[in-house]
């Protein structure tokens, strides 16, 4: 079960995170004011090796929020301590003890000081893998699985009762756990709810923030100067992904993808289009084709990347491997995964096959000797090549040389 | 018939350990369990044995029907035909896993039939023989020999079994009724199929279960043997894995299993994107360490890891054209997919797992039981384990030095059998295919909690984190350098996965009181259980 409710009136109680058998690296914690100093019963099954621990990390959560005096539950199911603290936190917020400004708690590490994105506008984000925000133990190994990007979401796999203990989550989770260098990003909640989400994860710095259910440039727009003005700075410094998620959405695609140069890529959530299309999402996906096209489009014409949605059936690869040779045919740069394991064959469907590349490199090479004997006419074969196929070439063995695909030195 | 009087049980009236010792492996032992002398662990290969194997009486075909009928009307006349008495051994098999009824059956009937101080020696216990709590407590069961998991182990590591638990691989069961430091009075084989005259096999029948190989030993070197049975064969039984000449009477009883419970209709892949990467990384690491090439073998049980395993490995075989000699299971759908695909020309199984497999073994003579002794003993003239180029193997923990545990977990209560893993540790590459951590609990310590195997003789720990290589394997530190495995020294994992759970857990609370020994595969004690504080 997920909680996090706010207290009856007149009770100063509070409750966060979740118990139960299926409970993994997660904990329930209960905080009711009261009492002499801090009493703590502690649950758990790693109580032997780690029960003193624990009660350490539950105190001093506790006193460094400002509370002296609470009885406090925990059933714990072998959290870590950064879950341990995030759920103390949204308990002892729960229950309306101090502090009661939110985007405080525990010393942020994370550096204050002015910047542009951590990343490079035009990294590769081939996949993208969902996290639910309430739910840490997928979040531990994320990493390992070495997707392009991680997403932390707070949006649709969050129940509205948790969105705020997710929050504390998600920013801890942000300063303590390693993604392996993947690209971190956050799915906020539609506006206005998703305005109080970045106040509490933006100071920690995620390099990329999705916006769903985007309709409108200036929902775009008012993402990037709260963001901006949460890091006191002219520019948000993190990048932006719109969710087109409807018609509307798909409709005003360019005006989306162009209205801050935060922007980085544009994406489309598929479940929610055909909804308000009003038809069935199927496997091969020709309803949606039209959409996804016009995304590319409006992507390429505002100089951001196209990403495509997920593919929802995680034990059909062959699925979704023909999904995304599909979706790299259409333009587009990578798309959603909802499990590691579609990342390898994302991966795989994504990356230039052995034949494209060994023509490619025919192609540079066919330019190169043209231009060495100062012709004007590229020639492979009996063929002649238009400029435009020689500068498709040179990005398609680009980005063979960037998966690794080639060995360095040529060209 | 010829009644060979044995002296009275040791453990009856000595002490459940005495004399702590320290052993090669800097383990403190005792040197006297159960009343008997043991010698504590020398080092791998560091103890040579002595004098002849354990010889059961001489029997005589005057004493037994001439037409071959051993059947007697139910347990208790067996028994009592067997001589039973106080303080006797009684073995059992785990071939029917959790669905066993048999070694209860016998267990209980010894009861009713007012005996004390029994050792129940098993190859295997599982949870559904709990009720052997309420017979150790009632002094029917004195103490056992063989696994202490579930229940029983939380029982045993509270110290509340009356005498010490010993733990031996399949191995060393073999090896020590074998060389009669385990002397068996009464063996009890549950046999799927079984003729009148004691013959047996498990590949057929209503609870068939694959191989019979636990209970050769004891077929062979036990005073007296019963078999029982639900599925009664005319003579012959064939084939028959277990010989009638070796076997006293015959019981037939209803049933002698749950066959929902003996066998997994289909074992499954597990689906955990950690456990999944693990099982990619080893199948990589063969590959890649040049492990995997034409005719080469290998062993992988049934968790989910060593399937996964399989499945991938198979993926890199048919990329490659490569074709196994042998494989030995625990065999399993996967398993036979590869035989029946002409990627492996034999199975060699210990015991089996799923349906797929009993089926294999039944119908294809490619698909070979294999024994402990033929296997594992090391006490014999050499045996398969060594023979088999690599082997995927579980653990609960894994320390700096690559010594491992498989016996408890880290707050010191006895989880786990130890199976074959030990005798397995003599492949040519042995592989611990880990998660680097359990529910915080980091698996990769300073220190395991319980040595079950020497670092020396582990090669290889896999975990989702990277691959760590012991550092006497030169060879494969070469053979894989320059490879995109993720290769990282093995302190280096430790250090991350502690400052992930917040430091290393808190020691296990436990007394200096034994509750049970860890035995090595010659016979010789490695370390011990502790009683785990109350």
């Amino acid at each position: 079960m997920s909680t996090g409710t706010a207290p009856a009136a007149g009770v100063r109680r509070g409750e966060a995170g979740r118990r139960g058998g299926d409970v993994r690296s997660d904990l329930y914690v209960a905080v009711e004011a009261g009492g002499a100093g801090l009493e703590v019963s502690l649950e758990s099954r790693v109580a032997a090796l780690y029960g003193d621990s624990i009660r350490e990390t539950v105190e001093s959560t506790l006193r460094g929020l400002g509370v002296e005096a609470a009885r406090v539950e925990v059933e714990d199911a072998g959290a870590l301590p950064w879950v341990i603290e995030a759920r103390v936190e949204a308990a002892v917020r729960a229950a309306g003890l101090p502090p009661a400004a939110t985007g405080e708690g525990a010393p942020s590490p994370s550096p204050a000081a002015p910047a542009p994105p951590a990343t490079a506008r035009h990294l590769l984000r081939r996949s993208r893998l969902y996290l639910p925000g309430n739910e840490p133990k997928f979040m531990l190994n994320a990493g390992l699985h070495r997707p392009d990007g991680v997403i932390l979401d707070l949006e649709d796999s969050v129940h509205p009762d948790a969105k705020p203990a997710a929050r504390l989550l998600v920013r801890n989770a942000l300063r303590q756990v390693d993604f392996g260098g993947a690209e971190r990003m956050v799915r906020i909640n539609q506006l206005p709810l998703g305005l109080e989400d970045l106040d509490a994860v933006v100071p920690e710095r995620p390099e990329l923030i999705l916006i769903p259910k985007a309709e409108r440039p200036d929902q775009v727009v008012e993402v990037a100067d709260r963001i901006a003005a949460i890091l006191g700075q002219a520019e948000p410094g993190i990048w932006l992904m719109p969710i087109l998620e409807s018609a509307v959405g798909v409709e005003n695609a360019f005006a989306i993808a162009s209205a801050s140069p935060a922007v980085v890529a544009l994406t489309v959530g598929l479940e929610d289009y055909t909804t308000d299309l009003g038809v069935v999402k199927t496997r091969e996906g020709l309803e949606t084709l039209w959409a996804r096209q016009r995304l590319v489009n409006a992507a390429r014409a505002a100089g951001v990347q196209a990403i495509d949605s997920v593919y929802g059936d995680v034990q059909d690869e062959e699925g979704l491997l023909a999904w995304g040779h599909a979706s790299r045919a259409m333009g587009f740069a990578g798309m959603g995964c909802v499990h590691p394991r579609q990342i390898r064959v994302i991966h795989q469907a994504f990356a230039p096959t052995t034949e494209e590349i060994e023509k490619a490199l025919r192609i540079v090479e066919a330019f190169r000797e043209a231009e060495a004997r100062g012709l004007s006419v590229v020639s492979l074969g009996s063929k002649m090549i238009d400029p435009p196929v020689v500068t498709r070439a040179r990005r398609l063995v680009e980005r063979a040389r960037e998966l690794g695909l080639l060995d360095g030195g040529e060209e | 018939m010829n009644v060979v009087t044995m002296p009275r049980a040791p453990w009856l009236d000595g002490p459940a350990a005495d004399g702590l010792a320290d052993n090669a492996a800097g383990r403190r032992v005792p040197t006297v369990i159960n009343g008997q002398e043991q010698v504590p662990f020398q080092g791998v290969g560091g103890y040579a044995p002595e004098g002849a194997r354990h010889g059961p009486p001489i029997r005589s075909a005057r004493d037994y029907p001439a037409d071959g009928d051993k059947r007697v009307p139910d347990i208790k006349a067996a028994l009592e035909k067997a001589g039973l008495r106080d303080g006797m051994t009684i073995s059992s098999h785990h071939h029917f896993r959790n669905g066993d009824k048999v070694a209860l059956m016998v267990l209980q009937a010894a009861a009713e039939m007012g005996v004390k101080g029994l050792r129940w020696f098993p190859s295997a216990s599982f949870p559904v023989h709990e009720p052997v709590i309420q017979l150790m407590e009632q002094g029917v069961v004195h103490h056992m020999e063989g696994s202490m998991n579930g229940p029983l182990g939380d029982f045993t590591s509270r110290g509340r079994m009356p005498g010490l638990g010993v733990l031996r691989s399949h191995g060393g069961r073999f090896q020590a009724v074998q060389d009669g430091e385990v002397h068996i009075d009464i063996a009890v084989i549950a046999a799927p199929s079984a003729d009148p005259f004691g013959n047996s096999d498990g590949s057929h029948g209503p609870s068939a279960c694959g191989s019979l190989g636990f209970a050769l030993a004891d077929s062979m070197y036990a005073d007296h043997v019963i078999v029982v049975t639900d599925n009664l064969v005319p003579f012959p039984c064939i084939p028959w894995q277990i010989q009638g000449n070796h076997v006293d009477s015959v019981v037939v009883v209803d049933s002698v299993g749950d066959p929902s419970k003996i066998v997994s209709g289909t074992t499954q892949i597990t689906r955990s994107p950690d456990r999944l990467l693990i099982a990619e990384h080893v199948a990589r690491f063969i590959k890649e360490a040049g492990i995997m090439r034409d005719g080469f073998s290998f062993q992988a049980g049934a968790g989910g890891i060593a399937l996964a395993f399989v499945a991938y490995l198979k993926e890199l075989m048919k990329q490659d054209g490569v074709k196994a000699r042998f494989v030995r299971g625990g065999s399993t759908q996967y398993l036979v997919e590869l035989l029946q695909e002409g990627l492996t020309d034999y199975i060699l199984d210990g015991q089996t797992f799923d349906l797929a497999g009993v089926q294999s073994i039944g119908s294809d003579p490619r698909h070979v039981a294999s024994t402990p002794l033929t296997s594992y003993n090391y006490h014999g003239k050499g045996n398969f384990a060594s023979m088999v180029d690599a082997v995927v193997l579980g653990a609960t923990e894994v320390d700096v030095d690559f010594n491992a545990n498989v016996v408890t977990h880290s707050d010191g209560m006895l989880l786990h059998g130890i199976g074959g893993w030990q005798n397995c540790l003599f492949s040519g590459c042995t592989i611990l295919a880990v998660p680097s951590f359990r529910d915080r609990i980091p698996v990769l310590v300073e220190r395991v909690t319980t040595l079950t195997g020497p670092g020396e003789l582990v090669d290889v720990v896999v975990t989702e984190r990277g691959i760590a290589i012991n550092p006497r394997r030169e060879d494969l530190l070469r053979a894989v350098e320059g490879s995109t495995l993720p290769v990282r020294p093995i302190a280096d994992i430790k250090a991350e996965v502690e400052a992930m759970s917040g430091g290393p857990p808190s020691p296990p609370r436990t007394t200096d009181r034994p509750v049970a020994v860890i035995k090595w595969v010659d016979g010789t004690v490695l370390d011990t259980v502790w009683q785990v504080e109350p």
